[in-house]
């Protein structure tokens, strides 16, 4: 059994207006028998924190184009994307890019 | 009464006379642009220009004139710039695309430190809705080409610059012959077909680009195509959904957030050419106006599958990027067609109703941050994000609206609701909603959205209704 996961989720860049505009939310993932990667963590958002039109956010088991997911502040790709195993305390920011000047 | 009518006639007049002066400010501005592109204009007309063969290289300048030392005493005395590094900003060109929010800061700031040729790229015309954040043009301009404007308050800052502007759109014909002919190129456009063209033509030409934007109380930053960095399309390989794409007209944007982004971009492009580097290779910055917050965001290096910029690229050639992404080359909003004309009434064809006192509902569905700004006196206000979630509280109210007013009505046919946004696409889908309203708490309804919304019952009825 992996323990309980403390998490700062963030929402930016327009993503947070999927999430009632609430920027930051802290969240304690349960005890489950499989660690916490970031796949799981999608799964635990879309049925616990949004709302709805899950298809402005996610798309299949990632998420949408043009949103970037960063982790601790750093671009998930450096940190294996979907596979990334959550730790307690661990940053996770959703950005949507803007493209307005 | 008589003095209403007078006031609305007099509206419709000046409104007449501002078109007129309009026309000829363009006409000015066309003629004005070509005289000063000289060359650089040559064979182009003012809007959707095909774009110069070649501009002359700019002259080598070996020392600074007594005249530069003193304009640029304060920064010539800092060690990391020097002479050395204001020589290298004379010899440098950028070339800015989008002359709006973000693009007149970086403009200025580039013109104020010396830079040797600025290109300015806009398509479109000032207006005065532009005027809280592009703020090169001024009231003057309104009307004018928006590159032609910026041209026109940069000379006025420092007339040793060479200014290009160039009053079309960046295309995919015109794109990488222009980059070419530019050291940086800083992406201040509006659009996600505009930023896949500026990436792929920097990457086809090799040029470092400075990418910022800016929404709402946000802004971001990056570096693509430096240094060995990544590009625009190692970040992002796929277009967003264009439905979850928000302009500057429809989220909002505070004026000063784009000037804050738009100078950072200066700062890095003032930094590149000037032989110091840059900050954001590799690197996000995102600016959060409301926390009062920076962060600098580690990105992903340069990928080998990128499709630009990979091993291996697929592309090779600039391509259609309108096609790519799915919506148009501008920051203008869009315009749904969910429903057929059969559910949709005219704003004049509203107005006539409104005269005769058919009996009906008014149902705006705007957020209530616009309700505040302007409102039809006789509307119910629920927003469409309510409607989609059928807050219990709101249907109930509508139930409560629907059912007196029919008590006006002999009951018979379906009671009308007659809905209107700003724009007429937000009403289309809330008339959606009300077609399947259950008929057992709120009898047969007939559910028609206004076309065109509030913004054209201002252009078309009510000339003393606000736009915004
Ligand atoms: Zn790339």
């Amino acid at each position: 059994m992996a323990a309980p996961v403390s998490l700062q989720v963030e929402f930016g860049g327009g993503a947070e207006l999927l999430f009632d505009g609430v920027k930051k939310h802290q969240v304690t993932l349960p005890s489950q028998p499989e660690p916490w990667d970031i796949r799981n963590l999608l799964k635990w958002i879309k049925q616990n924190l949004l709302k709805e039109r899950p298809e402005l956010f996610m798309q299949g088991e990632s998420v949408r184009p043009g949103i970037l997911v960063l982790i601790n502040d750093a671009d998930w790709e450096l940190m294996g994307e979907l596979d990334y195993k959550l730790q307690d305390q661990d940053n996770v920011l959703f950005i949507s890019t803007l493209h307005g000047g | 009464m008589a003095g209403g009518a007078e006031a609305a006639w007099l509206s419709v007049e000046i409104e007449q006379r501002e078109r007129e002066l309009r026309g000829l400010r363009e006409q000015l501005a066309a003629v004005l642009a070509e005289e000063h592109g000289g060359a650089a204009q040559q064979g182009a007309g003012a809007v959707d220009a095909d774009f110069p063969a070649k501009l002359p290289p700019l002259p080598a300048q070996a020392a600074l004139s007594p005249a530069d030392i003193l304009r640029y005493s304060r920064q010539l005395v800092l060690p990391e710039l020097g002479v050395r590094g204001q020589l290298l900003l004379a010899r440098s060109s950028v070339l800015v695309v989008g002359c709006g929010g973000l693009g007149c800061p970086l403009a200025q700031y580039l013109a104020a430190a010396g830079v040797g040729r600025l290109g300015l790229v806009d398509h479109d015309v000032v207006e005065t809705s532009n005027l809280h954040r592009q703020v090169l043009h001024g009231e003057a301009r309104r009307g004018f080409p928006k590159a032609a404007s910026a041209a026109a308050a940069l000379r006025q800052l420092n007339s040793t610059v060479q200014y290009v502007p160039y009053c079309g759109a960046l295309t995919p014909r015109s794109a990488l012959q222009l980059v070419q002919q530019y050291d940086v190129v800083a992406d201040c456009s509006d659009n996600v077909p505009t930023r896949y063209l500026v990436n792929d033509a920097c990457v086809l030409a090799g040029k470092p680009l400075v990418s910022g934007s800016a929404l709402r109380l946000e802004g971001q930053l990056v570096v693509y195509n430096y240094h060995g960095g990544p590009c625009y399309r190692c970040l992002f390989p796929k277009p967003p959904p264009p439905e979850t794409v928000t302009n500057c007209a429809d989220g909002g944007v505070l004026g000063v957030v784009p000037g804050i982004m738009g100078c950072i971009q200066a700062l890095e492009v003032l930094k590149i050419i000037s032989g110091m580097g840059s900050s954001f290779n590799q690197f996000m910055l995102m600016f959060d106006a409301q926390e009062g917050r920076f962060r600098n965001i580690k990105l992903r290096p340069k990928k080998s599958d990128c499709a630009v910029c990979g091993d291996n690229p697929s592309v090779t050639c600039l391509q259609d990027y309108e096609a790519f992404c799915g919506s148009s080359a501008t920051d203008k909003c869009r315009t749904l067609h969910l429903l057929s004309s059969k559910d949709r009434i005219s704003v004049e064809e509203y107005k006539k109703l409104l005269d005769e006192q058919v009996p009906h509902v008014l149902l705006d569905v705007r957020p209530k941050v616009e309700v505040n700004i302007c409102r039809l006196e006789h509307a119910v206000h629920i927003p469409l994000s309510k409607l989609e979630e059928k807050d219990e509280e709101c249907m109930e109210y509508l139930e409560k609206i629907i059912f007196e007013e029919k008590q006006r009505t002999d009951g018979q046919t379906s009671f009308p609701v007659y809905v209107v946004c700003k724009l007429g696409n937000d009403s289309q889908k809330a008339v959606r909603i009300l077609q399947e309203l259950p008929v057992k708490e709120f009898g047969p309804v007939l559910a028609k959205d206004i076309k065109g919304g509030l913004m054209t019952w201002a252009s078309r009825i009510d000339p003393t209704f606000p736009q915004y």
